[in-house]
């Protein structure tokens, strides 16, 4: 009695299970790829933890909360580790619209993978596509900080060239003034005091004679 | 006349005229403005594509018989007659004139468009700052389920490149608009061009120190990482390898000469500028074969740089295409994951092939070859902004090689701007245009402004059609049919006075400057118009020295 009911079971499953089935999907493990050297095998264990994640998924879809473990089927499992899934619904008789599952696993994808440290391309759910993050955003794109730097930087030392620039002329037109005051004032020293020689180009910036100090003292300035 | 007029402006011009600070500055001007993109971009190609090593023969052969010739007289020419390309034709010859004037508006042409290829230089470096980079990955569709279509068929290097940075129209009919980020990169890019050109040579010698040696730094950094990349041994081997049955081909050797007259930036009247602000008693003749020749081994060390992160990039592209069918294979016959290696895959596939062809016959797998990745080759823009940006995403640490590879191109692409804008400059302030009561600051500012508005076609979506156009049109043919009247001019005319004029005080020899060419009254291939001929021609000594004398 027992191996009959056993073998209406395994039937039973074999039926709404297969590749290919109505509402069946297929999913695709890299788990080597993911985790390289700490990858763990493939064991019956996992497939519980599959089939409770996926009937965790079913239970946040409205009407669908009293979905159990018992009702996700798995079979044709691969060393690729890829296999068929379905979830069935209470009676065990017919299966779950793919179009709810689909959108089960979608809300809880994130979940899914994170039991199994893997992503979403690597735990892959054949037709069903993922959601995928959208790039981290930053308020300023960081080229345009960057193009604002270096204009800032080329726009002062513009300006400040310019405005040495500007500075330099004025010195260069005040310089020959310089020259002509100081020959004004070297005639009027001549014709005030006889024929003392003047050194009137200061620019030479020549030796300070000491003996005309005192005689510059009594002259007034002009 | 033209000599008698010419003896006031030499004495005022002596007591006037800007001189280097020293003469490493003169040498790194003359190197940067001849060392540009086209030595990264355009040396490789032709490299590869004309059969590795071999290519260098005409290469070298061009290099000694055209382009050192033409290099000497510009820059004997500038240094004697110490004007800018139109004083100095115009010294020659008053009918030269033109000659003078053609140089300068293909200058002022070729600055337009080469600025603005230094724009995209600059918008890659500026976005090279974040990591992951931009054109890494594509951008989202609106359901956020794929990425866009555009972006997936195309690759996403090219959809960064086309559609976020050109936004580029079908074709040249349709302008679009000013792209605004293009917009501001242009406002930058003349900004600090202006700022470098400012005083002319007082801060173009500063700023070459910068300009001109970063890109060896950056060169060798490139060097040392690509050599030990994986794959490079493969690329060099395979890049540099002479295949000697090219050399028949006539093209070869003609694009040899092209390169060697391009690379050296001959009949810009840049030289003649740069010259021309030298010490008359310059030796001259050392500094032409010196810069010719740093030039040609910049190339050379360019393109093992760029040979060597090539093959990385083939390499890598070969076992990525090796990788995706043997994920196919192992997807569709589940096999244990990882379980086939790169080197059993032929193997694997003999097998699957002999048991079960037909499904294997559904699969999507490719032929991968090394060979047919190394032998994609790109140059120009594509180089720099398609293939190198892919090949750069591989590296670990992407973001630091993107930088410095940008700002390598964009100091090479400024230190080859300066000699346009001096090109155009020297002329303008040498003719007098302007009132002496403007600065200087202001004249080159007037200048960048004019070059500026001009350059804002190029930001269009269009703008790249335009800027290929330019580049065919505006440089090739113009600039060697300047400098093969430029030759003409300085033996015919220039030797034509010394027979018209035989009287004349013959000076002896300056002292630094020797002229290179000899004359050649009866040279029978000087009908044609072919330029490398008369090069061969003046080459030859046929007669007595022509010396670049003292105006009387």
């Amino acid at each position: 009695m027992l191996w009959l009911l056993l073998f209406l079971v395994t039937a039973i499953h074999a039926e709404l299970c297969h590749p290919d089935a109505e509402n069946a999907f297929k999913v695709r493990l890299s788990i080597r790829t993911a985790l390289g050297d700490k990858a763990y095998v493939w064991d019956t264990d996992e497939e519980y933890l599959f089939r409770a994640m996926v009937a965790f998924s079913m239970r946040k879809v409205p009407n669908r909360e009293t979905t159990e473990i018992s009702h996700v089927l798995l079979c044709n499992v691969t060393q690729r580790v890829s296999f068929w899934f379905v979830v069935t619904d209470p009676s065990k008789n017919h299966t779950l619209p793919a179009a709810e599952v689909q959108s089960a696993i979608r809300m809880n994808r994130n979940r899914i993978n994170s039991a199994f440290f893997l992503d979403d391309h690597t735990l892959e759910f054949l037709k069903i596509p993922s959601t995928l993050a959208p790039p981290p955003d930053a308020s300023v794109p960081v080229w345009i900080i960057v193009f604002g730097v270096i204009f800032c930087i080329v726009v002062v030392a513009i300006a400040l060239l310019v405005l040495s620039g500007i500075r330099q002329r004025r010195r260069n037109n005040k310089g020959p003034l310089g020259v002509e005051d100081a020959e004004d004032k070297c005639e009027n020293i001549i014709t005030i005091e006889n024929g003392i020689p003047c050194d009137p180009l200061d620019t030479k910036g020549g030796l300070i004679n000491d003996g005309f100090l005192t005689e510059d003292e009594r002259l007034t300035p002009l | 006349m033209a000599q008698a007029s010419g003896m006031d402006p030499l004495v005022d011009m002596e007591d006037e005229r800007p001189k280097w600070d020293n003469k490493l500055q003169y040498l790194l001007s003359c190197i940067g403005f001849a060392v540009g993109l086209g030595n990264i971009w355009r040396f490789p190609y032709l490299c590869q594509t004309y059969g590795g090593g071999a290519f260098l023969i005409p290469y070298f052969i061009a290099l000694v018989f055209e382009g050192i010739p033409l290099f000497y007289i510009e820059l004997a020419i500038g240094q004697r007659l110490r004007r800018g390309s139109i004083g100095v034709w115009r010294t020659i010859s008053p009918y030269l004139g033109g000659l003078g004037l053609g140089c300068f508006s293909v200058s002022f042409l070729i600055s337009l468009y080469y600025n603005t290829v230094l724009l995209w230089v600059l918008w890659f470096f500026l976005n090279s700052f974040q990591y992951p980079l931009p054109w890494s990955t594509c951008p989202l569709d609106l359901n956020r389920t794929g990425f866009v279509q555009e972006c997936q068929s195309s690759g996403t290097v090219s959809y960064f490149w086309y559609r976020q940075t050109l936004n580029i129209t079908p074709d040249i009919n349709n302008t679009g608009t000013i792209q605004w980020k293009l917009f501001l990169c242009l406002v930058a890019c003349w900004a600090t061009v202006y700022l470098c050109i400012i005083r002319g040579i007082e801060s173009t010698g500063k700023a070459i120190y910068f300009t001109a040696l970063f890109p060896y730094v950056v060169l060798t950094i490139f060097l040392v990482r690509g050599l030990t990349l994986p794959g490079a041994t493969e690329g060099l081997t395979y890049l540099f390898t002479p295949n000697m049955k090219f050399l028949q081909n006539p093209r070869v050797w003609l694009d040899a000469a092209t390169q060697i007259f391009f690379s050296l930036s001959l009949a810009f009247g840049g030289h003649i500028a740069f010259a021309s602000y030298n010490p008359p008693r310059n030796n001259c003749e050392k500094d032409a074969v010196t810069i010719a020749l740093v030039n040609s081994m910049t190339s050379v060390y360019a393109s093992i740089t760029i040979f060597s992160i090539m093959g990385f990039k083939a390499t890598n592209d070969y076992w990525r295409c090796l990788d995706r069918n043997i994920l196919s294979l192992t997807n569709e016959f589940d096999f244990p994951e990882l379980s086939i290696s790169r080197d059993e895959y032929p193997e694997v596939l003999m097998y699957l092939n002999a048991t079960q062809a037909d499904r294997l016959a559904q699969l999507p797998l490719k032929t991968c070859h090394l060979e047919d990745f190394l032998d994609k080759s790109a140059s120009g823009p594509g180089l720099a902004f398609i293939v190198f940006t892919e090949a750069v995403l591989h590296m670990p640490g992407a973001s630091v090689w993107s930088v410095l590879f940008f700002g390598m191109l964009f100091t090479l692409g400024l230190s080859s701007m300066f000699g346009n804008m001096e090109s155009v400059i020297t002329p303008l302030f040498d003719m007098g245009i302007l009132p002496r009561s403007i600065p200087k600051e202001g004249m080159t500012g007037m200048v960048c402004l004019v070059c500026f508005l001009s350059a804002i076609c190029f930001t269009l979506q269009s703008g790249s059609y335009w800027l290929e156009i330019f580049d065919s049109f505006a440089a090739s043919l113009n600039l060697i049919i300047f400098a093969f009247l430029e030759v003409v001019g300085v033996i015919y005319v220039y030797g034509m006075k010394r027979n018209i004029f035989p009287q004349e005080r013959r000076s002896s020899t300056q002292a630094g400057c020797r002229s290179p060419v000899y004359s050649c009254p009866s040279c029978p291939h000087c009908g044609s118009h072919q330029l490398l001929w008369l090069i061969y021609c003046t080459s030859t000594d046929r007669g007595g020295r022509i010396h670049i004398r003292k105006v009387v």
